[in-house]
Protein backbone atom coordinates (compact mmCIF):
# COMPACT_ATOMS: atom_id res chain seq x y z
CA UNK A 1 0.00 0.00 0.00
CA UNK A 2 1.42 3.29 -1.01
CA UNK A 3 2.15 5.88 1.57
CA UNK A 4 -0.28 8.76 1.68
CA UNK A 5 0.70 12.27 2.52
CA UNK A 6 -0.79 13.73 5.62
CA UNK A 7 -3.13 15.94 3.62
CA UNK A 8 -4.44 12.98 1.64
CA UNK A 9 -4.93 10.98 4.80
CA UNK A 10 -6.96 13.76 6.35
CA UNK A 11 -9.00 14.03 3.23
CA UNK A 12 -9.64 10.30 3.21
CA UNK A 13 -10.71 10.31 6.84
CA UNK A 14 -12.98 13.24 6.18
CA UNK A 15 -14.64 11.59 3.20
CA UNK A 16 -15.10 8.30 5.02
CA UNK A 17 -16.44 9.96 8.12
CA UNK A 18 -18.76 12.14 6.04
CA UNK A 19 -20.06 9.16 4.12
CA UNK A 20 -20.67 7.06 7.17
CA UNK A 21 -22.46 9.98 8.81
CA UNK A 22 -24.55 10.77 5.75
CA UNK A 23 -25.32 7.10 5.26
CA UNK A 24 -25.94 6.56 8.95
CA UNK A 25 -29.15 5.90 10.77
CA UNK A 26 -29.71 9.46 11.94
CA UNK A 27 -29.46 11.05 8.52
CA UNK A 28 -31.46 8.38 6.76
CA UNK A 29 -34.19 8.80 9.35
CA UNK A 30 -34.34 12.54 8.66
CA UNK A 31 -34.05 12.64 4.89
CA UNK A 32 -36.25 10.68 2.59
CA UNK A 33 -34.96 8.81 -0.47
CA UNK A 34 -33.55 11.01 -3.20
CA UNK A 35 -32.50 13.80 -0.92
CA UNK A 36 -29.27 15.52 -1.95
CA UNK A 37 -28.18 15.24 1.68
CA UNK A 38 -28.11 11.48 1.58
CA UNK A 39 -25.08 9.37 0.79
CA UNK A 40 -24.56 8.52 -2.82
CA UNK A 41 -26.85 11.16 -4.28
CA UNK A 42 -26.56 11.36 -8.03
CA UNK A 43 -28.24 13.85 -10.31
CA UNK A 44 -30.67 11.57 -12.13
CA UNK A 45 -34.25 12.06 -13.32
CA UNK A 46 -35.35 9.63 -10.63
CA UNK A 47 -33.69 11.62 -7.87
CA UNK A 48 -35.02 14.87 -9.30
CA UNK A 49 -38.49 13.41 -9.00
CA UNK A 50 -37.75 12.38 -5.43
CA UNK A 51 -36.64 15.91 -4.56
CA UNK A 52 -40.15 17.10 -5.30
CA UNK A 53 -42.10 14.08 -4.11
CA UNK A 54 -40.27 13.61 -0.85
CA UNK A 55 -39.91 17.21 0.24
CA UNK A 56 -42.74 18.83 2.10
CA UNK A 57 -41.83 22.30 0.88
CA UNK A 58 -41.75 21.31 -2.78
CA UNK A 59 -44.75 19.06 -2.48
CA UNK A 60 -47.07 21.70 -3.84
CA UNK A 61 -45.62 21.07 -7.26
CA UNK A 62 -45.95 18.04 -9.47
CA UNK A 63 -42.77 16.23 -10.45
CA UNK A 64 -42.99 17.59 -13.96
CA UNK A 65 -44.47 20.77 -15.31
CA UNK A 66 -45.28 21.93 -18.81
CA UNK A 67 -42.30 23.49 -20.45
CA UNK A 68 -44.05 26.72 -21.43
CA UNK A 69 -45.18 27.24 -17.84
CA UNK A 70 -41.61 27.47 -16.65
CA UNK A 71 -40.97 30.56 -18.75
CA UNK A 72 -40.89 33.55 -16.45
CA UNK A 73 -42.80 35.66 -18.97
CA UNK A 74 -45.79 33.32 -18.87
CA UNK A 75 -46.84 33.72 -15.25
CA UNK A 76 -44.35 36.30 -13.97
CA UNK A 77 -44.47 34.14 -10.84
CA UNK A 78 -47.45 36.19 -9.68
CA UNK A 79 -49.34 33.35 -8.01
CA UNK A 80 -46.25 32.10 -6.25
CA UNK A 81 -45.35 35.61 -5.16
CA UNK A 82 -48.83 36.15 -3.73
CA UNK A 83 -48.35 33.07 -1.61
CA UNK A 84 -44.85 34.09 -0.68
CA UNK A 85 -46.02 37.55 0.39
CA UNK A 86 -48.66 35.88 2.50
CA UNK A 87 -45.92 33.92 4.25
CA UNK A 88 -43.82 37.04 4.73
CA UNK A 89 -46.86 38.82 6.18
CA UNK A 90 -47.55 35.90 8.49
CA UNK A 91 -44.00 35.90 9.82
CA UNK A 92 -43.74 39.67 10.26
CA UNK A 93 -47.28 39.73 11.61
CA UNK A 94 -46.53 37.18 14.31
CA UNK A 95 -43.46 39.18 15.20
CA UNK A 96 -45.52 42.36 15.50
CA UNK A 97 -48.07 40.61 17.70
CA UNK A 98 -45.46 40.35 20.44
CA UNK A 99 -45.44 44.12 20.76
CA UNK A 100 -49.00 45.10 20.07
CA UNK A 101 -52.09 45.42 22.26
CA UNK A 102 -55.43 46.04 20.55
CA UNK A 103 -56.59 48.57 23.12
CA UNK A 104 -56.19 52.30 23.76
CA UNK A 105 -52.50 51.47 24.00
CA UNK A 106 -52.32 50.41 20.36
CA UNK A 107 -51.03 53.77 19.20
CA UNK A 108 -48.39 53.85 21.92
CA UNK A 109 -47.30 50.35 20.98
CA UNK A 110 -46.87 51.33 17.37
CA UNK A 111 -44.86 54.36 18.42
CA UNK A 112 -42.69 52.10 20.54
CA UNK A 113 -42.23 49.79 17.56
CA UNK A 114 -41.12 52.73 15.49
CA UNK A 115 -38.68 54.09 18.03
CA UNK A 116 -37.72 51.67 20.83
CA UNK A 117 -37.77 48.12 19.57
CA UNK A 118 -34.89 46.71 17.57
CA UNK A 119 -35.91 46.32 13.92
CA UNK A 120 -39.42 47.33 14.92
CA UNK A 121 -39.63 50.02 12.30
CA UNK A 122 -38.28 47.74 9.58
CA UNK A 123 -40.63 44.88 10.38
CA UNK A 124 -43.63 47.17 10.62
CA UNK A 125 -42.74 48.72 7.27
CA UNK A 126 -42.29 45.29 5.73
CA UNK A 127 -45.68 44.26 7.03
CA UNK A 128 -47.37 47.34 5.73
CA UNK A 129 -45.74 47.57 2.32
CA UNK A 130 -45.92 43.82 1.94
CA UNK A 131 -49.67 44.01 2.49
CA UNK A 132 -50.09 46.69 -0.17
CA UNK A 133 -47.85 44.70 -2.46
CA UNK A 134 -49.90 41.57 -1.87
CA UNK A 135 -53.13 43.32 -2.86
CA UNK A 136 -51.39 44.49 -5.99
CA UNK A 137 -49.79 41.14 -6.82
CA UNK A 138 -53.02 39.21 -6.25
CA UNK A 139 -54.82 41.63 -8.53
CA UNK A 140 -52.11 41.30 -11.19
CA UNK A 141 -52.29 37.53 -10.84
CA UNK A 142 -56.00 37.69 -11.54
CA UNK A 143 -55.36 39.86 -14.59
CA UNK A 144 -52.73 37.44 -15.87
CA UNK A 145 -55.15 34.57 -15.48
CA UNK A 146 -57.85 36.50 -17.28
CA UNK A 147 -55.68 37.50 -20.24
CA UNK A 148 -54.53 33.93 -20.67
CA UNK A 149 -58.11 32.70 -20.57
CA UNK A 150 -56.92 30.39 -17.82
CA UNK A 151 -60.30 30.48 -16.09
CA UNK A 152 -61.90 28.39 -18.81
CA UNK A 153 -62.93 24.78 -18.47
CA UNK A 154 -61.91 22.86 -16.46
CA UNK A 155 -60.69 25.72 -14.27
CA UNK A 156 -63.93 27.66 -13.81
CA UNK A 157 -64.31 26.83 -10.16
CA UNK A 158 -60.73 27.72 -9.36
CA UNK A 159 -61.44 31.20 -10.70
CA UNK A 160 -64.33 31.47 -8.25
CA UNK A 161 -62.03 30.47 -5.41
CA UNK A 162 -59.50 32.96 -6.71
CA UNK A 163 -62.03 35.80 -6.54
CA UNK A 164 -62.84 34.76 -2.97
CA UNK A 165 -59.13 34.84 -2.19
CA UNK A 166 -58.88 38.36 -3.62
CA UNK A 167 -61.81 39.40 -1.48
CA UNK A 168 -60.21 37.87 1.61
CA UNK A 169 -56.94 39.61 0.79
CA UNK A 170 -58.76 42.94 0.63
CA UNK A 171 -60.52 42.20 3.91
CA UNK A 172 -57.26 41.23 5.59
CA UNK A 173 -55.66 44.42 4.38
CA UNK A 174 -58.66 46.49 5.40
CA UNK A 175 -58.85 45.04 8.91
CA UNK A 176 -55.12 45.56 9.32
CA UNK A 177 -55.53 49.16 8.27
CA UNK A 178 -57.20 50.07 11.55
CA UNK A 179 -54.64 48.54 13.86
CA UNK A 180 -52.11 51.42 14.08
CA UNK A 181 -54.96 53.40 15.61
CA UNK A 182 -53.94 56.72 14.14
CA UNK A 183 -56.05 59.29 12.34
CA UNK A 184 -55.38 57.67 8.97
CA UNK A 185 -56.51 54.29 10.26
CA UNK A 186 -59.68 55.28 12.05
CA UNK A 187 -60.99 57.52 9.30
CA UNK A 188 -60.19 55.14 6.49
CA UNK A 189 -62.08 52.43 8.32
CA UNK A 190 -64.91 54.83 9.09
CA UNK A 191 -65.26 55.59 5.39
CA UNK A 192 -65.08 51.90 4.50
CA UNK A 193 -67.57 50.93 7.21
CA UNK A 194 -69.96 53.62 6.06
CA UNK A 195 -69.79 52.12 2.58
CA UNK A 196 -70.89 48.81 4.08
CA UNK A 197 -73.77 50.74 5.66
CA UNK A 198 -75.21 51.36 2.20
CA UNK A 199 -75.95 47.67 1.76
CA UNK A 200 -79.66 47.34 1.01
CA UNK A 201 -81.89 45.80 3.69
CA UNK A 202 -79.14 44.84 6.13
CA UNK A 203 -77.03 47.99 5.79
CA UNK A 204 -77.40 49.19 9.37
CA UNK A 205 -76.76 45.73 10.77
CA UNK A 206 -73.67 45.23 8.60
CA UNK A 207 -72.27 48.53 9.76
CA UNK A 208 -73.06 47.79 13.38
CA UNK A 209 -71.47 44.36 13.14
CA UNK A 210 -68.36 45.74 11.51
CA UNK A 211 -67.89 48.59 13.97
CA UNK A 212 -69.09 46.70 17.04
CA UNK A 213 -71.13 49.81 17.65
CA UNK A 214 -72.23 52.88 15.79
CA UNK A 215 -68.75 54.20 15.06
CA UNK A 216 -65.12 53.14 15.13
CA UNK A 217 -64.02 52.71 18.74
CA UNK A 218 -61.56 50.51 20.60
CA UNK A 219 -64.22 47.80 20.44
CA UNK A 220 -63.87 48.00 16.67
CA UNK A 221 -60.12 47.79 17.14
CA UNK A 222 -60.39 44.53 19.06
CA UNK A 223 -62.84 43.14 16.54
CA UNK A 224 -60.63 43.99 13.61
CA UNK A 225 -57.61 42.64 15.44
CA UNK A 226 -59.16 39.23 15.98
CA UNK A 227 -60.41 39.16 12.40
CA UNK A 228 -56.99 40.21 11.16
CA UNK A 229 -54.73 37.88 13.09
CA UNK A 230 -56.92 34.83 13.53
CA UNK A 231 -60.20 34.54 11.72
CA UNK A 232 -59.38 35.75 8.23
CA UNK A 233 -55.95 34.05 8.01
CA UNK A 234 -57.65 30.82 9.05
CA UNK A 235 -60.25 31.18 6.31
CA UNK A 236 -57.81 32.27 3.65
CA UNK A 237 -55.49 29.34 4.33
CA UNK A 238 -58.35 26.92 3.74
CA UNK A 239 -59.25 28.60 0.47
CA UNK A 240 -55.59 28.72 -0.54
CA UNK A 241 -55.26 25.00 0.06
CA UNK A 242 -58.24 24.31 -2.18
CA UNK A 243 -56.93 26.78 -4.75
CA UNK A 244 -53.50 25.11 -5.00
CA UNK A 245 -55.00 21.65 -4.96
CA UNK A 246 -57.35 22.54 -7.79
CA UNK A 247 -54.51 23.97 -9.85
CA UNK A 248 -52.98 20.51 -9.90
CA UNK A 249 -56.22 18.61 -10.23
CA UNK A 250 -57.28 20.74 -13.19
CA UNK A 251 -54.16 19.77 -15.10
CA UNK A 252 -51.51 22.15 -13.89
CA UNK A 253 -50.83 25.44 -15.55
CA UNK A 254 -53.09 26.44 -18.43
CA UNK A 255 -52.05 27.05 -21.98
CA UNK A 256 -49.96 27.36 -24.06
CA UNK A 257 -51.98 29.99 -25.86
CA UNK B 1 -37.20 -21.66 -51.07
CA UNK B 2 -37.98 -22.45 -47.53
CA UNK B 3 -38.86 -26.00 -46.67
CA UNK B 4 -42.21 -26.21 -45.05
CA UNK B 5 -42.63 -29.18 -42.71
CA UNK B 6 -44.85 -31.79 -44.24
CA UNK B 7 -47.43 -31.86 -41.48
CA UNK B 8 -47.92 -28.09 -41.58
CA UNK B 9 -48.31 -28.14 -45.31
CA UNK B 10 -50.81 -30.92 -44.95
CA UNK B 11 -52.80 -29.04 -42.40
CA UNK B 12 -52.98 -25.84 -44.41
CA UNK B 13 -53.86 -27.81 -47.49
CA UNK B 14 -56.76 -29.34 -45.63
CA UNK B 15 -57.91 -25.93 -44.54
CA UNK B 16 -57.63 -24.59 -48.04
CA UNK B 17 -59.47 -27.52 -49.46
CA UNK B 18 -62.25 -27.04 -47.01
CA UNK B 19 -62.48 -23.34 -47.68
CA UNK B 20 -62.52 -23.63 -51.44
CA UNK B 21 -64.43 -26.87 -51.67
CA UNK B 22 -61.78 -28.78 -53.56
CA UNK B 23 -59.94 -31.98 -52.85
CA UNK B 24 -56.96 -32.03 -50.59
CA UNK B 25 -54.67 -33.25 -53.34
CA UNK B 26 -55.74 -30.38 -55.56
CA UNK B 27 -55.13 -27.90 -52.80
CA UNK B 28 -51.75 -29.37 -52.10
CA UNK B 29 -50.84 -29.21 -55.74
CA UNK B 30 -51.93 -25.61 -55.94
CA UNK B 31 -49.90 -24.73 -52.94
CA UNK B 32 -46.84 -26.33 -54.36
CA UNK B 33 -47.35 -24.45 -57.57
CA UNK B 34 -48.01 -27.56 -59.61
CA UNK B 35 -51.52 -26.49 -60.49
CA UNK B 36 -53.21 -23.17 -61.13
CA UNK B 37 -54.91 -21.73 -58.07
CA UNK B 38 -58.62 -22.15 -57.77
CA UNK B 39 -60.64 -19.02 -57.65
CA UNK B 40 -63.88 -18.67 -55.85
CA UNK B 41 -65.21 -15.25 -56.57
CA UNK B 42 -68.04 -14.04 -54.50
CA UNK B 43 -67.77 -10.35 -55.15
CA UNK B 44 -66.12 -9.65 -58.46
CA UNK B 45 -66.11 -5.86 -58.04
CA UNK B 46 -63.77 -6.07 -55.12
CA UNK B 47 -61.37 -8.37 -56.89
CA UNK B 48 -59.54 -5.45 -58.35
CA UNK B 49 -57.45 -5.21 -55.27
CA UNK B 50 -55.11 -7.91 -56.46
CA UNK B 51 -53.47 -8.45 -59.74
CA UNK B 52 -52.40 -11.85 -60.83
CA UNK B 53 -49.60 -12.54 -63.20
CA UNK B 54 -51.37 -11.51 -66.34
CA UNK B 55 -50.52 -13.19 -69.60
CA UNK B 56 -47.25 -11.94 -70.96
CA UNK B 57 -48.95 -10.25 -73.85
CA UNK B 58 -50.84 -8.04 -71.49
CA UNK B 59 -48.86 -4.90 -70.71
CA UNK B 60 -50.65 -3.04 -68.02
CA UNK B 61 -50.96 0.68 -68.54
CA UNK B 62 -48.58 2.80 -66.49
CA UNK B 63 -51.43 4.10 -64.44
CA UNK B 64 -52.47 0.66 -63.47
CA UNK B 65 -48.95 -0.28 -62.62
CA UNK B 66 -48.11 2.59 -60.37
CA UNK B 67 -49.04 1.55 -56.91
CA UNK B 68 -50.55 3.47 -54.12
CA UNK B 69 -49.45 7.07 -54.50
CA UNK B 70 -52.34 8.03 -56.70
CA UNK B 71 -54.78 6.35 -54.44
CA UNK B 72 -56.35 8.11 -51.56
CA UNK B 73 -54.95 7.45 -48.18
CA UNK B 74 -58.25 7.73 -46.41
CA UNK B 75 -59.89 4.57 -45.24
CA UNK B 76 -62.42 3.41 -47.77
CA UNK B 77 -65.12 0.89 -47.24
CA UNK B 78 -64.52 -2.09 -49.40
CA UNK B 79 -67.90 -1.98 -51.13
CA UNK B 80 -67.19 1.51 -52.34
CA UNK B 81 -63.56 0.96 -53.12
CA UNK B 82 -64.18 0.86 -56.80
CA UNK B 83 -65.92 4.22 -56.88
CA UNK B 84 -63.98 6.16 -54.34
CA UNK B 85 -60.41 5.36 -55.20
CA UNK B 86 -60.80 7.13 -58.44
CA UNK B 87 -58.01 6.60 -60.88
CA UNK B 88 -56.53 3.31 -59.98
CA UNK B 89 -59.84 1.68 -59.48
CA UNK B 90 -61.22 2.88 -62.79
CA UNK B 91 -58.24 1.73 -64.69
CA UNK B 92 -58.28 -1.57 -62.97
CA UNK B 93 -61.89 -2.17 -63.78
CA UNK B 94 -61.32 -1.36 -67.39
CA UNK B 95 -58.39 -3.63 -67.58
CA UNK B 96 -59.83 -6.55 -65.76
CA UNK B 97 -62.11 -8.06 -68.35
CA UNK B 98 -59.34 -8.01 -70.89
CA UNK B 99 -57.00 -9.66 -68.49
CA UNK B 100 -59.56 -12.16 -67.40
CA UNK B 101 -60.75 -13.14 -70.80
CA UNK B 102 -58.01 -15.49 -71.88
CA UNK B 103 -57.87 -17.57 -68.78
CA UNK B 104 -60.32 -17.03 -65.95
CA UNK B 105 -58.32 -19.46 -63.87
CA UNK B 106 -55.36 -17.14 -63.64
CA UNK B 107 -57.52 -14.37 -62.29
CA UNK B 108 -56.75 -12.82 -58.95
CA UNK B 109 -57.26 -15.04 -55.98
CA UNK B 110 -59.14 -13.11 -53.40
CA UNK B 111 -57.52 -14.82 -50.53
CA UNK B 112 -53.94 -15.20 -49.55
CA UNK B 113 -52.20 -17.73 -51.61
CA UNK B 114 -50.45 -20.35 -49.62
CA UNK B 115 -48.26 -21.71 -52.32
CA UNK B 116 -44.93 -19.97 -52.07
CA UNK B 117 -44.08 -20.47 -55.69
CA UNK B 118 -47.14 -18.83 -57.19
CA UNK B 119 -46.16 -15.28 -57.84
CA UNK B 120 -48.84 -12.91 -56.82
CA UNK B 121 -48.10 -9.27 -57.35
CA UNK B 122 -50.24 -7.08 -55.25
CA UNK B 123 -51.01 -3.54 -55.97
CA UNK B 124 -51.58 -1.06 -53.24
CA UNK B 125 -54.97 0.43 -53.76
CA UNK B 126 -55.49 2.30 -50.57
CA UNK B 127 -53.69 2.72 -47.34
CA UNK B 128 -55.84 2.56 -44.27
CA UNK B 129 -54.19 4.39 -41.45
CA UNK B 130 -53.91 2.30 -38.35
CA UNK B 131 -56.06 3.97 -35.74
CA UNK B 132 -57.07 2.75 -32.34
CA UNK B 133 -60.78 2.36 -31.79
CA UNK B 134 -60.58 4.51 -28.69
CA UNK B 135 -58.77 7.79 -28.81
CA UNK B 136 -56.32 8.26 -26.00
CA UNK B 137 -57.59 10.98 -23.68
CA UNK B 138 -54.29 12.68 -23.04
CA UNK B 139 -51.91 13.85 -25.69
CA UNK B 140 -48.24 13.78 -24.87
CA UNK B 141 -47.16 17.14 -23.44
CA UNK B 142 -43.73 18.71 -23.46
CA UNK B 143 -42.75 18.64 -19.81
CA UNK B 144 -39.66 19.38 -17.79
CA UNK B 145 -38.60 18.40 -14.31
CA UNK B 146 -39.88 20.72 -11.63
CA UNK B 147 -36.55 20.46 -9.93
CA UNK B 148 -34.61 22.42 -10.98
CA UNK B 149 -36.39 24.05 -13.90
CA UNK B 150 -39.29 25.51 -11.92
CA UNK B 151 -37.88 25.61 -8.40
CA UNK B 152 -34.87 27.67 -9.37
CA UNK B 153 -36.69 30.56 -11.06
CA UNK B 154 -39.23 30.50 -8.24
CA UNK B 155 -36.48 30.70 -5.67
CA UNK B 156 -34.81 33.56 -7.50
CA UNK B 157 -38.04 35.55 -7.83
CA UNK B 158 -38.72 34.91 -4.16
CA UNK B 159 -35.33 36.26 -3.21
CA UNK B 160 -35.79 39.24 -5.50
CA UNK B 161 -39.13 39.99 -3.89
CA UNK B 162 -37.63 39.74 -0.41
CA UNK B 163 -34.79 42.05 -1.36
CA UNK B 164 -37.22 44.53 -2.89
CA UNK B 165 -39.48 44.47 0.15
CA UNK B 166 -36.64 44.95 2.63
CA UNK B 167 -35.19 47.76 0.56
CA UNK B 168 -38.58 49.42 0.23
CA UNK B 169 -39.16 49.11 3.97
CA UNK B 170 -35.76 50.57 4.76
CA UNK B 171 -36.37 53.59 2.55
CA UNK B 172 -40.07 54.24 2.80
CA UNK B 173 -41.46 54.80 6.27
CA UNK B 174 -45.00 53.55 6.83
CA UNK B 175 -47.30 56.46 7.68
CA UNK B 176 -48.26 57.05 11.27
CA UNK B 177 -50.30 60.18 11.89
CA UNK B 178 -51.39 61.48 15.27
CA UNK B 179 -53.45 59.24 17.51
CA UNK B 180 -56.97 58.29 16.46
CA UNK B 181 -59.49 60.90 17.48
CA UNK B 182 -63.14 60.37 16.58
CA UNK B 183 -63.82 64.06 17.23
CA UNK B 184 -61.42 65.36 14.62
CA UNK B 185 -62.44 64.48 11.09
CA UNK B 186 -59.70 64.94 8.54
CA UNK B 187 -60.80 66.60 5.35
CA UNK B 188 -60.94 64.62 3.17
CA UNK B 189 -61.26 61.27 4.91
CA UNK B 190 -60.06 58.62 2.52
CA UNK B 191 -60.44 54.85 2.49
CA UNK B 192 -57.45 52.57 1.79
CA UNK B 193 -56.20 53.07 -1.74
CA UNK B 194 -57.81 49.90 -3.11
CA UNK B 195 -61.23 51.24 -2.10
CA UNK B 196 -60.62 54.75 -3.42
CA UNK B 197 -62.02 53.89 -6.84
CA UNK B 198 -65.26 53.00 -5.07
CA UNK B 199 -65.14 56.10 -2.94
CA UNK B 200 -64.70 58.12 -6.11
CA UNK B 201 -67.75 56.40 -7.61
CA UNK B 202 -69.65 57.22 -4.43
CA UNK B 203 -69.09 60.89 -5.09
CA UNK B 204 -70.82 60.61 -8.47
CA UNK B 205 -73.80 58.43 -7.81
CA UNK B 206 -76.22 57.47 -5.18
CA UNK B 207 -74.53 55.26 -2.59
CA UNK B 208 -77.10 52.52 -3.19
CA UNK B 209 -75.81 52.20 -6.74
CA UNK B 210 -72.16 53.09 -6.43
CA UNK B 211 -71.53 51.68 -3.01
CA UNK B 212 -73.51 48.50 -3.23
CA UNK B 213 -74.79 47.56 -6.65
CA UNK B 214 -71.50 48.02 -8.45
CA UNK B 215 -69.14 46.35 -5.98
CA UNK B 216 -71.57 43.66 -4.93
CA UNK B 217 -73.39 42.81 -8.12
CA UNK B 218 -70.77 43.65 -10.72
CA UNK B 219 -67.71 43.15 -8.58
CA UNK B 220 -68.63 39.93 -6.92
CA UNK B 221 -71.44 38.08 -8.59
CA UNK B 222 -70.52 38.82 -12.18
CA UNK B 223 -66.85 38.47 -11.42
CA UNK B 224 -67.17 35.10 -9.81
CA UNK B 225 -69.60 33.85 -12.41
CA UNK B 226 -67.44 35.06 -15.27
CA UNK B 227 -66.21 31.62 -16.38
CA UNK B 228 -69.82 30.50 -16.51
CA UNK B 229 -70.90 33.51 -18.52
CA UNK B 230 -68.03 33.42 -21.00
CA UNK B 231 -68.58 30.09 -22.75
CA UNK B 232 -66.11 30.74 -25.56
CA UNK B 233 -63.58 27.92 -25.22
CA UNK B 234 -60.81 29.77 -27.08
CA UNK B 235 -57.87 31.03 -25.06
CA UNK B 236 -55.91 32.94 -27.65
CA UNK B 237 -56.47 36.70 -27.32
CA UNK B 238 -57.25 37.10 -31.01
CA UNK B 239 -60.23 34.77 -30.64
CA UNK B 240 -61.74 36.36 -27.58
CA UNK B 241 -61.57 40.01 -28.40
CA UNK B 242 -64.70 40.98 -26.52
CA UNK B 243 -63.56 39.43 -23.26
CA UNK B 244 -60.15 41.05 -23.57
CA UNK B 245 -61.76 44.39 -24.34
CA UNK B 246 -64.14 44.02 -21.41
CA UNK B 247 -61.40 43.32 -18.93
CA UNK B 248 -59.13 46.02 -20.28
CA UNK B 249 -61.92 48.57 -19.97
CA UNK B 250 -62.54 47.42 -16.42
CA UNK B 251 -58.85 47.64 -15.63
CA UNK B 252 -58.52 51.11 -17.16
CA UNK B 253 -61.67 52.33 -15.43
CA UNK B 254 -60.65 51.02 -12.04
CA UNK B 255 -57.15 52.40 -12.51
CA UNK B 256 -58.32 55.87 -13.51
CA UNK B 257 -60.87 56.07 -10.68
CA UNK B 258 -58.31 54.89 -8.13
CA UNK B 259 -55.68 57.33 -9.32
CA UNK B 260 -58.19 60.19 -9.21
CA UNK B 261 -59.24 59.14 -5.74
CA UNK B 262 -55.69 58.86 -4.46
CA UNK B 263 -54.06 61.87 -6.06
CA UNK B 264 -56.61 64.32 -7.36
CA UNK B 265 -59.05 64.69 -4.51
CA UNK B 266 -58.58 67.31 -1.83
CA UNK B 267 -60.67 68.87 0.93
CA UNK B 268 -64.38 68.43 0.40
CA UNK B 269 -63.58 65.83 -2.25
CA UNK B 270 -62.85 68.66 -4.61
CA UNK B 271 -60.56 68.34 -7.56
CA UNK B 272 -56.96 69.13 -6.77
CA UNK B 273 -53.60 68.75 -8.45
CA UNK B 274 -51.02 66.88 -6.42
CA UNK B 275 -48.16 68.90 -7.89
CA UNK B 276 -49.81 72.16 -6.77
CA UNK B 277 -51.52 71.32 -3.49
CA UNK B 278 -49.59 68.18 -2.48
CA UNK B 279 -51.11 64.82 -1.73
CA UNK B 280 -53.89 64.89 0.80
CA UNK B 281 -54.14 62.78 3.92
CA UNK B 282 -50.44 62.02 3.72
CA UNK B 283 -47.57 64.03 2.50
CA UNK B 284 -45.68 61.44 0.52
CA UNK B 285 -42.49 63.42 0.80
CA UNK B 286 -42.63 63.08 4.56
CA UNK B 287 -42.55 59.30 4.28
CA UNK B 288 -39.30 59.10 2.48
CA UNK B 289 -36.31 59.15 4.71
CA UNK B 290 -32.87 57.68 4.31
CA UNK B 291 -31.22 55.94 7.19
Amino acid sequence: MQKLSLRDRIKEVRVTAGDSFRGGKLMSSIFRPGSPFKKGYVDSPRNRSYVVMNNVLYHLHPVKVKRHGVRLSYTLCLGGLSFFLFIVLTITGIWLMFYFRPTELAYVDIQALQTDIAFGSLVRNMHRWGAHLMVLVVFLHMSRVFYHGAYKAPREFNWVIGVILLLLTLLLSFTGYLLPWDQLAIWAVTVGGNMAGYTPVIGAQAKFGLFAGLEATTATLLRFYVLHVLFLPFIIVIFMAVHFWRVRKDGGISGPL
Amino acid sequence: MVDIPEHLLQRSAEARAKALGISIEQALAEMKGESDPTVVSKDPEVKIIDETPAPAAETPSPAAETPAPAAEVTPVKEEHAAETTEKVAEVAIEKKPAAKAPDPKTDAPDEVDFAPEVKVTQRLLTVVKAKPIQKAASEPVDKVNTWPHLMLPEFVSLMAMTAFLILLSAILQAPLLEEANPNVTPNPAKAPWYFLGLQELLSYWDPQIAGVMIPLVLGLVVWMAFPYIDRNPETHPSKRKFAIMFYTFFLAGAGVLTIIGVLFRGPGWNWTYPWIDGIWFDDLLDWIHFE
